[in-house]
């Protein structure tokens, strides 16, 4: 069910600690713990310090996590809190 | 726009700052271009020149107003948007490379993005922010916000956002366009947007008749007056140009100076002078009168004088006009080679009336003219009502009145009612109305020039034959003779008859002449003979008279003879005198 043979490299774009950048992180912490041990790197962009990064990943909104790796990417938008969604998403699970 | 608010300006305090779009035209509409440090929305359908509007606006503002600039793209790639402007003139790339705008591609696909849970737009906001201050922006453009929300689904958040969007972009400071999509039975689809700006101009393009024109109309504007009419532009390789319909003032300057026609029978007939500078002439007649003659003659004139005239063409192409003028012994093309003649062709229903206007008035303000032909007015007709060509004329000659600008018309009249009303229409505005009409007599058809009116000139009331000759125009007087009005080959043939009729009576006139001649011979013979006769007479006469001498000689001798010889005189005596008389 779980697939195993690929590294991920998730992007998790935020600005400052707001609330909801809290937890869209302290949400993918725990999913990726659940479903992706040990395969997975994430990546914290505070666009706040780094704004010139913001154009190339497109971001616009916040909190938008970016699947970088495995390709295509794929971006969730948004807190994190439907953890379906985020699975079906980052194509952990299939829909 | 009138002096007295112009004075008024310094005395009014706190009034509101603007920034010139540079886009010709909107400034004056505006009354100084967009309210400065504030948003305005620009909405419209698509393809109304939205999109090149704000990037005319953002590169105006960083070549001419040193005022550098974001643009936002929501819809094209910096490339794709670089390309699309480059046919008018703008280099963005360049533009980019010396930091005076940049062009941010927002992208937006719906397909790899999934929402969860809450979020807002604060990306958007730092980037933006970003590429303002990296620049040091003064102007920003967001193309077009509606990408957004086909991208996004949470529309409450959307909205949310927008709002703090526009107070946002007012924080920052700088002058803002943002664009929309006109939505059904609002302005733009959210009906949002247009309360939140500032200023809101609404761009139109509407097909009439097959025809498309394009509007604009400044809806909102807080804060400041503003034309409120809908004002036709147009979008060609300068960019966009509004025309702002001049206020009707009827202030202009007038000139008193004349100038000539081209046709020196024609200027005679305009008390000897020609046209006023600045006026406005028809010429109208029917199909093949020699309107464009007269026109093209006007033309040339104007170019001998090393004057720049401009030839709207309506009709014919200018290689068309200029190739039959030459059969008239008018060589247009030095005149366009040298730059004084410069002609535009294009076809009435190539675009609509107020675009019409809008062209020309580009065009004259390019080229400076001093006279300006139109050639004809009448398919306007085709693509506007009669007070429509009417009021766009009205327009035009005020125009070019203020410019003092001499114009001339021409106008094909046929018999039906409509052109009849356009020659009305017309003829009141215009300062003087040359008519040209077939005189159709003696199975052949002749033309018939006359002045209608000439305002504030002696004109003449005469219908002057008009021929088209290989060296150009000609008025001749019609002939009036006992059988009325002859024109064309009657009038040439009454001429013949009359050289006939004089040839005739000088002929009989010389027979006359010889007549006496003879007569005085035939005298002068019998003279010569009566004076023989005379001689004759007379010499019988003497022959009597010399016998009578003669005898009375012999008979004075013989009486001598017998008075010597009773004297008794010696035979020596005698013989001397004899001797001697016979010597």
């Amino acid at each position: 069910m779980v697939r195993i043979d690929k590294k991920w490299e998730l992007r998790l774009y935020v600005a400052g600690k707001t609330p909801k950048s809290v937890t869209a992180l302290s949400n993918l912490k725990k999913y990726c713990e659940e479903h992706l041990k040990g395969q997975y790197r994430i990546e914290i962009i505070d666009l706040l310090e780094k704004p010139q990064l913001a154009e190339g990943d497109q971001i616009l909104a916040i909190p938008t996590l970016v699947r970088k790796v495995p390709e295509p990417i794929r971006k969730i938008i948004g807190d994190l809190s439907n953890e379906e969604k985020v699975l079906v998403g980052l194509n952990i699970r299939p829909a | 726009m009138s002096k007295s608010q112009k004075q008024k300006e310094p005395v009014q305090y706190g009034t509101l700052p603007k920034a010139l779009t540079g886009i010709t035209g909107l400034d004056e509409i505006t009354g100084g271009g967009l309210p400065y440090g504030r948003p305005s929305l620009i909405c419209g359908e698509a393809g109304s020149g939205k999109t090149l509007m704000s990037i005319e606006f953002i590169v105006r503002g960083a070549v001419q107003y040193n005022e550098a600039g974001v643009f936002v793209a929501f819809e094209e790639k910096s490339d794709e948007l670089a390309m699309n402007v480059a046919s008018l003139g703008f280099d963005l790339k360049k533009l980019q490379a010396e930091k005076k705008i940049r062009i941010d591609h927002v992208h937006i696909d719906r397909s790899e993005i999934e929402e969860t849970g809450e979020y807002d737009l604060e990306g958007l906001f730092i980037r933006l922010g970003y590429a303002i201050d990296s620049i040091g922006a003064k102007r920003v453009v967001l193309d077009t916000l509606e990408n957004l929300f086909s991208g996004l689904n949470n529309q409450a958040v959307l909205r949310t956002e927008l709002r703090r969007l526009f107070s946002w972009l007012k924080q920052k400071g700088v002058t803002a366009i943002i664009t929309g999509e006109r939505g059904e039975g609002s302005l733009t689809r959210q009906g949002l947007e247009e309360y939140v700006s500032d200023c809101v101009i609404l761009l139109d393009n509407r097909v009439v008749n097959q025809i498309t024109t394009r509007r604009l109309r400044v809806i909102k504007y807080r804060g400041s007056v503003h034309g409120t009419n809908e004002y036709p532009f147009l979008i060609d390789e300068d960019g966009i140009s509004v025309l702002p319909v001049t206020s009707l003032k009827m202030a202009n300057k007038v000139s008193t100076e004349r100038i000539s026609t081209g046709v020196p029978a024609l200027d005679d007939m305009l008390g000897g002078k020609g046209l006023y500078r600045g006026g406005s002439v028809l010429v109208s007649g029917t199909a093949g009168t020699g309107k464009t003659s007269l026109a093209a003659s006007f033309a040339n004139e104007v170019c001998n004088r090393k004057e720049k005239c401009v030839y709207f063409a309506m009709e014919e192409s200018p290689n068309q006009i200029i190739r039959n003028i030459r059969s008239i012994g008018i060589d247009l093309q030095k005149h366009v080679d040298s730059g004084l003649l410069y002609f535009n062709a294009s076809r009435p229903n190539l675009y609509g009336l107020e675009m019409h206007l809008v062209a020309m008035h580009k065009c004259i303000k390019k080229y400076r003219p001093s006279v300006v032909v139109i050639d004809p007015i009448t398919n306007f007709i085709n693509i506007g009502s009669v007070s429509e060509v009417k009021n766009m004329l009205v327009r035009m000659i005020d125009f070019l009145q203020e410019e003092q600008i001499s114009v001339m018309f021409t106008a094909l009249s046929l018999n039906t009612i409509i052109n009849e009303q356009t020659d009305e229409g017309v003829s009141s505005l215009v300062d003087a109305w040359i008519l040209v009409r077939d005189i159709e007599f003696n199975g052949e058809r002749n033309r018939g020039l006359y002045v209608m009116k000439s305002r504030g000139m002696k004109h003449s009331n005469q219908v002057r034959e008009f021929i088209i000759t290989g060296k150009g125009l000609q008025l001749v007087d019609v002939y009036l003779g006992p059988e009325g009005i002859l024109t064309g080959s009657a009038r040439e043939q009454q001429m013949l008859l009359e050289q006939t009729g004089e040839a005739i009576r000088s002929n009989a006139v010389t027979r006359k002449d010889r007549e006496i001649v003879r007569k005085r011979k035939v005298l002068e013979a019998k003279i010569a003979s009566l004076h023989t006769e005379f001689e004759s007479v007379e010499e019988e006469l003497n022959k009597v008279y010399l016998e009578e001498e003669l005898k009375k000689e012999i008979l004075r001798k013989n009486r001598e003879e017998v008075i010597r010889i009773r004297k008794g005189e010696t035979e020596e005596n005698v013989q001397k005198p004899k001797t001697s008389r016979k010597k």
